[in-house]
């Protein structure tokens, strides 16, 4: 019998586009070259930057070690800043997760009109956050606020001791959280629709059957269930309203007198309106160990996704 | 009380739930509608209930903002920013999605978890070096500068949500079209890319709108005013002095606002499932 | 008097009519099967049984009492769904002992019950996993062990074993009759697959489009069954039927046999003309046509495999018969009726 097989032709040029050893890697190397460029590279200046003391006034670089650090944490409007992002942080996602939860609930129940009040439910996240905030500027005028004029056409406020909403440390305090918490409601919602509607049909049913009732269902069925999904909800609105820059920025500026600044918005004030860019490059750096439990925290939650 | 009256209550408290939350919702976005129409004697007027117009209508405050600001320039950058950033994206993370979801064993799903990450690092602690290194590039106070930067944040995401769809296309389309003779690339871009179309259009709605809604870098890098996207703009030149032109501002607010809000009702759904790494569909 | 009763249960989902006037009673301690196609009302009906559907119309019997506004928990009723629908983030222990909980039961009685149950099935050695960790057979146990641990009237069973493997079907089926023997409840169980109902059913309700076609023992079902639907869905390969006056006639292939081997009996012949043979080694299935009128519709004849083809040839025409007590006949309108 003659042979069938001939030799495998050996790998020419042509060949190249074949080989997935290569293609594959060729593919991925765009993003993580950009990823590494305009991410890890502006990671690690931040470090060069923060130790020290640079600034556009006086661009040479000298190391000067920990010195920033020192100086920021010492400073007490640097304390106020820290507290104030815990505290705004922390108040958003508890009202506007719990909002959400509830509106989720809600929504999930037929009536007419459920498709209009879904789609205006997702606006606030929907929309860029300098353009609602700005919204809401208006809304706390010190003027003419509209949430003054109710107050005030009810009988709860004295026409002439108008609320100073963005004025006042604690009021100003309570409009940054309600900005935020506003925002992060409609993304809340989502979730939890989207939670609430995977989990599937027979551990409900057999749940009503073993005598489960309302909350029972709810509360020891459902949200154990779904857990997973509203850790990783939970984290993601974390990292949003901790960094934040937009919200403070636009509302507040960081007043009055530097009470409401939080980590991004004083780093900008000192970084780039001020122009000291080494102190500015320390303060953003305090965002970075928050972020890595932040990322612990997900990669945990992303492993456990499939129950 | 009767069973009927127990359930007029309880739909009762229930509409009304529902619409406390929807007006807390959208309150916001009806006070730029309305502010918007109004003339400025009826706005600045104290006396006024602001909650309907008191004065006649007008659209004074959109001819303003069309013929006496720079809004118009501001739409269109921040358009042009967007075709750019969303081409960027395209040209990258698809590649980039598709050879994760074909990686043998592990690695490419851990590979995407480390890309998607990079989500999570925030503008707030990158602005700074990198308002050093635009600068170094030649690049400050132009609208290029965020061209270049935007991609950082679009790219994580976009790769995400692809890698996962690509997933779920069998291989067996593509071992076909290599079988009948295709390369790996061209087996990709013949059997694999036209089932992609409405990830892909998920992907361009995405860029896009997350472009549209970025501020941080815009006032980080940016200073003239011709050369702003559309929601720094708004922000910061439509006032003068101490004086915030409040119509044009909410006009403006308010245009701008309407096709990211559409373009998010729409796909929502596939945001959720992104982010939740499919766990949710 | 009867564990569970329904009486002219209809159920219509908008315009579609899911169940169609059914009524039926499953005694105590007896293993009722729910037969039929997908899409025939089995599942709904079942459903409806255990208060998570609510009926148009008729009524829900459990031990005599009207049941129709008694929510699930107060009927006295334990289901297994098709996908066990065991709760994903509790350990076995816990799964089992939840419906107990909900009653407010004490601790030291719910250790009991749940270690009472847990021993019956076999699934002590489980106690501390979760369902994700286990195999189809063991969930399967551990969604019946959550069902008896409620004490119930009757159980409730949905397709339980559509999720098994084949191999494991076998024995997990006479596993779950013996254990319906052990606890006597009575038991309503739905299931597509005739073999499993006529393997498991002490009585056997057919069910198509929303409506009782017959119930009776396996043997009256498969020998006698009421209507050409029932006789065609029970048996494989299905009973043959042939097209007379005034309606038609059937006979089941394992009793159309070569002439030769029915000696001695009454019976009628059939020239049958052989085109196709399929050795299943237990059997032979022969697929051919008879003459005249019948010539259109193909007709299969079961030979056990020791019975020898000798003689037989495709293509050729021999003489098969039945014995005239195997013959049924039907209607115009597909019920049965006396040889005419």
């Amino acid at each position: 019998m003659t042979a069938i097989a001939v030799d495998a032709p050996r790998p020419k040029s042509r060949f190249l586009l074949d080989r997935p050893e290569l293609v594959g890697p060729l593919f991925i190397a765009p993003a993580i070259l950009y990823v590494f460029v305009l991410v890890a590279l502006p990671f690690f200046l931040a470090i060069y930057y923060s130790v020290s003391a640079f600034t556009i006034f006086d661009p040479n670089y000298q190391f000067v070690g920990l010195k920033n650090f020192i100086d920021v944490i010492d400073s007490s409007i640097f304390q106020r800043t820290l507290i104030n992002t815990f505290i705004f942080t922390i108040g958003a996602q508890v009202i506007g997760l719990l909002l959400g939860k509830f509106a989720a609930m809600l929504l999930m129940q037929e009536f007419p009109g459920r498709g209009i009040a879904r789609a205006l439910v997702v606006l606030p996240w929907a929309v860029p956050v300098s353009l609602a905030t700005l919204a809401w500027l208006w809304m706390f005028d010190s003027l003419y606020s509209v949430i003054n004029w109710t107050l005030v056409a009810i009988g709860l406020m004295d026409p002439a001791r108008r609320w100073q909403w963005l004025g006042q440390q604690d009021l100003a305090m309570i409009a940054v959280t309600v900005v935020h918490a506003w925002r992060l409601f409609p993304f809340g919602v989502v979730i939890f629709i989207a939670g609430f509607t995977s989990v599937p049909n027979d551990i409900l049913d057999a749940a009503t059957i073993d005598g489960a009732g309302f909350w029972r269902r709810n509360y020891q069925i459902i949200l154990p269930i779904i857990a997973p999904i509203i850790v990783i909800a939970l984290i993601f609105g974390t990292v949003f309203t901790f960094t934040d820059l937009s919200v403070v920025y636009l509302l507040t500026k960081g007043g009055p007198i530097n009470g409401t600044h939080v980590l991004g918005s004083l780093a900008f004030q000192v970084g780039i309106l001020s122009g000291d860019v080494a102190h500015g490059a320390a303060i953003c750096l305090f965002l970075f160990p928050f972020l890595l439990v932040a990322v612990i925290f997900l990669l945990r939650a992303l492993r456990r996704r499939e129950i | 009380m009767t069973r009927l009256a127990r359930k007029i209550a309880g739909e009762g408290s229930f509409y009304a739930a529902v619409i406390t939350l929807v007006t807390f919702a959208a309150f916001p976005f009806y006070w730029m509608l309305i502010t918007t129409f109004k003339t400025d004697g009826d706005l600045y007027n104290l006396k006024s209930n602001p909650y309907w117009f008191n004065a006649a209508p007008t659209l004074e405050h959109l001819r303003y903002l069309f013929e006496d600001t720079l809004f118009v320039q501001w739409l269109w950058n921040t358009a042009l920013i967007g075709v750019c950033v969303v081409a960027i994206t395209l040209a990258v993370a698809v590649p980039a999605g598709y050879s994760l979801a074909r990686m043998p064993g592990r690695s490419g799903e851990n590979l995407g978890i480390g890309i998607f990450l990079t989500y999570l690092v925030p503008p707030t602690l990158l602005f700074l070096p990198l308002s050093r290194l635009v600068s170094d590039f030649g690049l400050q106070d132009s609208l290029w500068s965020l061209v270049v930067v935007y991609p950082t944040f679009t790219i994580p995401f976009c790769t995400w949500l692809l890698m996962g769809f690509f997933k779920s296309v069998p291989r067996e389309i593509e071992e076909a079209a290599i079988v009948d003779g295709c390369t790996v690339l061209g087996a990709f871009v013949k059997t694999v890319l036209p089932l992609s179309v409405p990830a892909i259009l998920t992907v361009i709605i995405f860029a896009f709108t997350l472009t549209m809604q970025e501020f941080v870098y815009a006032l980080t890098f940016v200073s003239s005013s011709e050369e702003k996207p559309v929601t720094l703009g708004v922000a910061t030149d439509l006032i003068r002095g101490d004086i915030f032109y409040w119509g044009e501002l909410m006009g403006a607010a308010l245009i701008a606002s309407v096709p990211v809000a559409i373009a998010y009702n729409l796909f929502l759904d596939r945001f959720i499932s992104g982010i939740t790494g499919g766990a949710v569909k | 008097m009867a564990a569970v009763a329904v009486n002219e249960i209809r159920k219509k989902f908008g315009d579609v009519v899911a169940v169609d006037g059914i009524s039926l009673e499953a005694r105590d301690g007896e293993f009722m099967v729910l037969l039929g196609p997908s899409g025939c009302g089995k599942t709904t009906l079942l459903r409806i049984i255990a208060g998570l559907e609510k009926p148009t119309s008729g009524q829900v019997l459990i031990d005599g009492q009207v049941v129709n506004d008694i929510p699930p928990r107060g009927r006295g009723v334990a289901m297994v769904f098709q996908s066990y629908g065991l709760y994903p983030h509790l350990t076995v222990w816990n799964n089992i002992a939840f419906p107990l909980r909900t009653q407010g039961t004490a601790r030291d009685e719910i250790k009991r019950k749940v270690e009472w149950a847990a021993g019956l099935l076999g699934i002590d050695h489980l106690a501390r996993r979760r369902p994700r960790e286990l195999s189809g057979g063991e969930r399967q146990r551990v969604a019946l062990a959550r069902a008896l641990v409620r004490d119930p009237t009757v159980f409730l069973l949905d397709e339980p074993l559509s999720n098994l493997d084949a191999k494991l079907r076998a024995s997990a089926r006479s596993e779950l009759k013996q254990f319906q023997r052990t606890v006597r409840t009575a038991t309503i169980y739905v299931t597509h697959d005739q073999v499993e109902a006529m393997g498991m059913g002490d009585r056997i309700a057919v069910i198509d489009h929303g409506r009782l076609r017959q119930v009776g023992t396996p043997t009256e079902i498969y020998e006698h069954p009421a209507d050409e639907f029932v006789a065609s869905f029970l048996g494989t390969p299905p009973m043959n039927l042939i097209e007379r006056e005034g309606g038609s006639m059937g006979f089941r292939p394992e009793n159309f046999l070569p002439k030769e081997l029915l000696n001695g009996a009454a019976v009628v012949e059939f020239p049958f003309r052989v085109d196709r043979v399929e050795y299943l080694g237990s059997e032979h299935i022969l697929y051919g046509s008879l003459d005249g009128r019948a010539a259109k519709r193909e007709v299969t004849a079961k030979l056990p495999a020791h019975a020898t083809l000798k003689g037989i040839s495709r293509g050729a025409w021999h003489v098969f018969a039945v014995r005239e007590t195997e013959l049924r006949y039907f209607d115009r309108e597909g019920r049965k009726t006396q040889h005419p």
